[in-house]
């Protein structure tokens, strides 16, 4: 179906399913429980699993594929946010034109940061593709921030104020990013007995356009360009005495990659219509490094895996604080309830970069291939368990 | 007028003369082996047909056309492939993917984004890289991971990728260095039959005589960097100036 073999389609139709029962399946727990917090079904939250997921997707096709490691990523996001808003200051507060500007607009940054970054390879490229966002960062900040010509607005981030032109804003329309006057912001809350489920039109915005890029990122690692940036991974020397360019290659990729980056950084701020510098620091960069490679660098499902599980960890285990941890220890005695929260402490709350980094040690370490290896294995484990059990009784029937 | 014309080709890396005005002339249609005892300069000779090297003065003409200045992957569109002394292959690719890369640089040239058409609507590439993997007795392995082959595969495939061109002139640089016995006699039943059954002109630098000699139809000897002598082989064997080069005089 849609191009695809049996298995890719499965896979499809799969995280079809994850994302559009997402306000369910993330809202485990009745609203009123002590275990609530874990909840994280709710639009906000939501949002930036399948924004960033967006994101990761649109890395792993040129760190998945290609092995080129780029720490720049973030600014290709940033300036997507920053298009996306000056839509909104001056034209329109619907969401599509920005979107769509955002794309253009991460597509000819990443084409002119490629095009010099690529002239070298491995470690070189990555210190060089760290330079330029940091160099955009420092842009944004400060440079191009001053009364006479004021892109980005500095550190407050750039903002819809009331005295914008917004040219084509209309009475009737909502005075919040829209898609043709359906606001991002309505949602419709489902109670069904002790739990509440939330449906955001923002979030399943966002879900529908990670699909779409979910395919495409699905076609082009079966495509033969997606050979041809695998085989660019494998042995360059060899494609180049096999009479192919490898640049164009690379630099298609990192393009590509780039308009993921910025559609993420369309969908940020068509969610929140504000873009901030920091948006573009290389730690930001960073976090997409880490989404992919924790998920697993070259699969298909892996960068949405990791996305989800970093946000999930930020947004989530940063709200434990040591009230919480009390009442989950207060069974045990006064002394040691309290040791056991000094214990914990440092890994929950602000901490919550410390479990994050064991984490990703231990997966770093222990399975290279990220969270798809492991299931990948739990599931080998257990077939192999179940054939054992059936090659027993195999033997066992004839006896009798 | 040989397919590839090298004309008073040299080449220094600092003070090292590493090629002296070095002409030779490789007729279509034939094997024409380069030998010459280690530091001759027959890598280095090499690597100024196929973009790697540039040499500071001469020319090489490949049919006609100077290959200078070119990048290595428009010098195979040209129509020269090159083997090399350890066999580069994708490893991280099966045997059936890297035998259809060539096929695709065959039929879309240098670079072609297609990004959305899927393998299945590929069919003659497909077929093309099944044909030659049937011509290198190599089919059944199709889906094997190609870096976990031995060495003797790895340079059958390698040999494949760049057959699967149809080149006008193979290059190979020492295909069987570091061989065992038998993959290095499987190598060279292979590159006979690829001569006795194709057109295609093949120059080969080999250190084994053996192979030489069992492949070569025409032999030029390299000696500090200058052509020695060029002729058959059956006149190369005996001739007292190789016996100097290889030897030393005292020989």
């Amino acid at each position: 179906m849609f191009g695809l073999d049996k298995k890719d389609t499965t896979l499809l139709l799969v995280v079809a399913a994850l994302t559009m029962l997402a306000p369910f399946l993330l809202n485990p727990f009745p609203t009123e429980s002590g275990m609530a917090q874990f909840n994280a079904g709710y639009p906000d939250l939501m949002q930036k699993f399948v924004i960033f997921g967006i994101f990761a997707i649109g890395f792993n096709i040129l760190f998945g594929l290609t092995g080129y490691l780029s720490f720049g990523h973030a600014a290709f996001l940033g300036v997507g946010s920053y298009a996306a808003v000056w839509i909104f200051k001056l034209f329109t507060y619907n969401v599509f034109p920005a979107i769509l500007l955002s794309v253009i607009v991460a597509a000819l940054f990443s084409l002119l940061i490629g095009f010099v970054s690529l002239r070298r390879s491995g470690i070189y490229f990555s210190i060089l593709t760290l330079a330029f966002p940091q160099m955009s960062f420092a842009l944004a900040y400060s440079v191009l921030s001053n009364p006479k010509f004021n892109l980005t607005n500095g550190e407050t981030g750039l903002q819809v104020y009331a005295d914008d032109p917004q040219r084509f804003h209309r009475e009737g329309l909502p005075d919040l990013p829209h898609l043709f006057g359906l606001s991002m912001r309505s949602t419709h809350t489902m109670e069904i007995g002790a739990w509440s489920f939330d449906f955001n039109v923002g979030y399943y915005l966002c879900a529908i356009v990670m699909l779409v890029t979910f395919y495409l990122s699905v076609r082009i690692f079966r495509s033969p360009f997606g050979m041809m940036l695998r085989a660019v991974k494998s042995n360059q020397q060899r494609m180049n005495y096999t009479g192919l360019n490898t640049r164009p290659y690379t630099l298609a990729a990192f393009v590509i990659s780039g308009m993921y980056a910025g559609l993420a950084g369309g969908l940020l701020a068509a969610m929140d219509p504000l873009a901030g510098a920091e948006r573009m620091q290389w730690t930001a960069s960073g976090e997409v490094v880490l989404m992919t490679i924790l998920g697993g660098a070259g699969t298909l499902i892996g960068p949405i895996l990791g996305a989800g599980f970093i946000k999930y960890f930020e947004n989530i285990f940063s709200k434990i604080n040591d009230n919480v941890l009390h009442q989950w220890f207060s069974f045990m005695p006064d002394g040691i309830e309290d040791f056991m929260v000094f214990i914990v402490h440092p890994f929950v709350g602000k901490g919550w970069h410390l479990t994050l980094g064991i984490l990703f040690m231990l997966v770093v370490i222990f399975l290279p291939g990220g969270l798809v290896d492991g299931g990948q294995r739990i599931g080998r484990w257990l077939r192999s368990r179940g054939q054992k059990e059936d090659k027993t009784t195999g033997t066992t029937e004839p006896a009798e | 007028m040989g397919i590839l014309e090298v004309k008073d080709v040299s080449k220094r890396f600092g003070g090292l003369k590493a090629l002296t005005d070095v002409n030779l002339s490789v007729a279509e249609n034939t094997v024409h082996a380069i030998i010459g005892p280690n530091g001759a300069g027959k890598s280095t000779l090499l690597n100024c047909f196929v973009g790697k090297l540039i040499p500071d003065t001469g020319s090489v003409m490949f049919d006609g056309e100077s290959v200078l200045g070119r990048a290595p992957y428009e010098i195979n569109q040209m129509g020269i492939s090159r083997v090399f002394q350890t066999p580069e292959i994708f490893g991280d690719l099966t045997v059936l993917e890297n035998m259809m890369i060539p096929c695709f640089a065959k039929r879309d040239g240098s670079f072609e984004l297609n990004a959305l058409p899927n393998m299945m609507g590929q069919k003659d590439i497909v077929e093309r890289a099944e044909e030659v993997l049937e011509d290198m007795n190599m089919a059944d392995k199709r889906h094997d991971h190609s870096a976990s082959m031995s060495r003797g595969d790895k340079r059958r495939l390698e040999i494949g990728m760049c057959l699967s061109q149809e080149p006008r002139l193979l290059l190979l640089d020492e295909p069987t260095a570091g061989m065992a016995r038998a993959d290095t006699n499987n190598t060279i039943d292979l590159l006979k039959e690829i001569r006795d059954r194709r057109n295609i002109t093949i120059a080969i630098i080999e250190h084994d005589m053996h192979v030489v000699f069992s492949l070569a139809e025409r032999i030029t000897v390299l000696a500090q960097g200058t052509p020695l002598v060029e002729d058959t082989p059956d006149n190369i064997k005996g001739h007292p100036k190789v016996r100097e080069a290889y030897l030393g005089e005292s020989a």
